[in-house]
């Protein structure tokens, strides 16, 4: 039997910035291939030649959808190498920013995973809710998508007042919404067919491949950064993290879904808790000579931030590991699956080429 | 019939009547202006607008707004001169000859099955006594089309779209046929006009509701509409068959296209909906077009609320489900027709 080899992508609809060789026999995959780097930009060396404030809006272009996990992955290893500690109120503020990171990521997926399935209308209501929080963040910041809030030593801005309500105000709004997707788009059974069952990743395969966040969490591997190695006052709020054990495209989903109404209570816990006080501290230009290594668990999953300081007021080496980079094993799943399952698949890994060329 | 008597054309005086002839005459009209192509398109231009701006609702976006002053009801004609003066690209690899003629048969066979639909009793350009059996034997033409496309464009998804095409016609013709063959026991007739008669008590589909059922969904596969939009599906096979299309071509196939579906939900009013009956105070054909308006919205809204099946649930659903469930309507149809007819 012959096969047809074709690649998907750079210019594919639906994925951008993206290359993936397949071979198909018949409607079935045999080989696929992930070709990445297309939106290679080489920020790890960019960050080199500039100050260790001026790398805050470049690195988190890296990830358009979830800036704030970006920066503060970033921020606290300068903090580590400074030895500063953040005040509690920025720390508070800092978990805020991250979470409605994580629901406009998590919504921005919903709408391209809507678009992969064929589904217009779940495109276009995702789109327009992850709007309303664009609306909020740019309240918060005074910017709508890269805000570069969190700098190193706490948070630029203090927030404005009259935030806490209006906050409040919106999650009452998209938490109603939620509910509406989840009869819609993820009860829905057609839904449900195209994703039960497909690209099924076991709780093994999923350690030995080292893929993070919903997608292993969706394995039933209980890893969130959040938990195992509180950052940022997370441990100081009450939250679980959703767990399934299916391994499959729909627990994937489920995961993001769970996490969009979890972050939600998230960030109405912070807002009851937050303490008064600064937001901000002063770090030194310079900050000493030495290495710092930090995490903090991003929308797609674990991302670290590792700096070597020579004393100077540049980064002597930067390197970043981001989630997007560390799911790409998870493209053998392609293998063996038909081809109406690759647009399902390659979003349930909720794959962000950016994020992973760096 | 209405057709014109060809006289001996001795001298230019007489072909000039001749053509004089042809103008005045009855068919002539039928073909260019009611119900023939004039109205074709007027009606398939406010399909697509009304498809655009109920989607548009649905989606919570405000759709077409400025062609045309009234809520952009000219988008189409204006997206339709803005194809016409883009660059036609043709493939370097393709096959030219087939690659440009499918889009000009693709239009011609769409709008050909429009001839024996009745706007009203009179309003039919061809009163086909197997008018129903002409329609399925031209609709049968519509994925060897666009095998033949995505097989001339040369290029790989392309072709790969054509294949589903075929694979979608397999499962879905044969519950189509069975589905409308329900119809044709209960109105006795192959003929449009004397099935739209038969329904003056009841309309069919209060009979058969399972067959206007089984209808609509392999109708929706047979227009390649989401949730069986499989031959187009852009995120697997970038536009299917489509592909390659630019310019003109694709404005012509995006246009059969939507013939296709106002023909699908005019042939649904035929069969299931009672036609053209309506209260009489307005004209027949008026109640045909908006019975054709309301059907062709069920399927606008099954494009906004469902995403794409797989292709191997599709076959499925084809053939274990819709299959067996049309041999049951037909069991069904011959029990309603013994019971009309007062055997029991």
């Amino acid at each position: 039997m012959s096969s047809i080899k074709f690649s998907v992508g750079p210019q594919h609809s639906g994925i951008g910035h993206f290359r993936m060789k397949i071979t198909l026999q018949g409607d079935t995959i045999i080989e696929a291939e992930p070709d990445p780097g297309f939106v290679h930009r080489g920020a790890e060396k960019i960050s080199e030649t500039r100050e260790y404030l001026q790398n805050v809006p470049m690195i988190e272009r890296q990830c358009l959808a979830d800036v704030s996990s970006v920066t503060l992955a970033y921020a606290m290893a300068i903090e580590e190498l400074a030895d500063v500690e953040v005040p509690p109120r920025a720390q508070f503020i800092r978990i805020i920013m991250c979470e409605l990171s994580r629901i406009m990521s998590h919504l921005y997926w919903l709408s391209i995973m809507g678009i992969f399935l064929g589904h217009s209308t779940m495109f276009m209501w995702s789109f327009g809710n992850r709007d309303i929080f664009i609306d909020l963040a740019e309240r918060i910041t005074g910017s709508r998508v890269s805000y570069t809030y969190i700098i190193p030593g706490g948070v630029r801005y203090d927030l404005p007042d009259g935030i806490k309500d209006r906050t409040m105000e919106t999650l009452d709004y998209f938490q109603g919404r939620l509910k509406e997707h989840d009869a819609i788009f993820l009860s829905n059974p057609i839904f449900k067919r195209r994703t039960k069952g497909v690209g099924v990743l076991n709780r093994a395969d999923a350690i030995r491949m080292g893929v993070t966040g919903p997608t292993l969490r969706a394995s039933g591997v209980r890893g969130d950064i959040r938990k195992d190695e509180p950052y940022s006052s997370y441990d100081k709020l009450d939250f679980e993290i959703p767990i399934f054990t299916e391994g499959d495209s729909y627990a994937r989903a489920l995961v993001r879904f769970k996490e969009m109404e979890i972050s939600s209570s998230i960030i109405r816990k912070a807002f009851e808790n937050l303490p008064e006080g600064d937001f901000k501290v002063k770090v030194r230009k310079k900050v000493p000579e030495g290495e710092a290594f930090s995490r903090v668990e991003a929308a797609r999953g674990e991302l670290a931030c590792y700096i070597i300081s020579d004393g100077s007021a540049k980064p002597y080496r930067l390197k970043m590991s981001t989630p997007s980079f560390r799911n790409l094993p998870g493209f053998s799943l392609l293998k063996d699956s038909m081809l109406g399952d690759m647009p399902t698949i390659y979003m349930s890994l909720d794959y962000w080429p950016p994020d992973a060329d760096r | 019939m209405n057709a014109v008597n060809i006289p001996q054309i001795v001298n230019l005086q007489q072909l000039i009547m001749f053509i004089f002839g042809v103008l005045k005459s009855e068919l002539f009209f039928k073909i260019i202006i009611f119900p023939g192509i004039f109205t074709i398109l007027i009606t398939v231009s406010e399909l697509i607008w009304l498809e655009r701006k109920y989607l548009a609702k649905m989606q919570l976006r405000v759709g077409p707004q400025y062609a045309g002053r009234i809520a952009g009801i000219l988008q189409p004609v204006a997206d339709f001169i803005k194809l016409l003066f883009k660059e036609t690209i043709i493939p370097e690899k393709a096959d030219k000859i087939f690659f440009q003629i499918v889009p000009i048969i693709l239009v011609t066979v769409a709008a050909t099955t429009l001839t024996v639909i009745p706007l009203s009793e009179t309003d039919v350009i061809s009163n086909l006594g197997v008018g129903l059996l002409f329609t399925f034997a031209i609709l049968a033409m519509f994925p060897i089309l666009a095998l033949l496309a995505g097989w001339a464009s040369n290029s790989k998804y392309p072709f790969i779209g054509g294949i589903r095409a075929l694979f979608q016609q397999i499962s879905y013709e044969v519950p189509l046929w069975f589905s409308a063959l329900g119809v044709v026991i209960l109105a006795g007739s192959l003929n449009f006009v004397d099935i739209v008669r038969a329904q003056e008590t009841f309309w069919f589909i209060l009979l058969l509701p399972l067959g206007a059922l089984i209808f609509l969904v392999a109708m929706t596969a047979e227009l390649e509409r989401i949730p069986f939009d499989l031959p187009e599906a852009e995120t697997e096979i970038v536009s299917g068959w489509i592909a390659e299309y630019s310019g003109m071509n694709y404005a012509l196939i995006m246009l059969s296209l939507y013939i296709k579906l106002y023909f699908a939900s005019a042939m649904f009013t035929a069969l299931f909906l009672g036609g053209w009956l309506g209260p009489s105070i307005l004209p027949p054909a008026f109640w045909f077009l908006t019975k054709t308006f309301i059907v062709a919205l069920v399927l606008m809204t099954i494009r906004g609320v469902l995403p794409r099946v797989r292709l191997a649930d599709l076959i499925k659903i084809g053939w274990e489900r819709l299959l067996i469930l049309s041999l049951v309507n037909i069991i069904l149809a011959i029990v309603v027709k013994l019971v009309l007819l007062g055997v029991y």
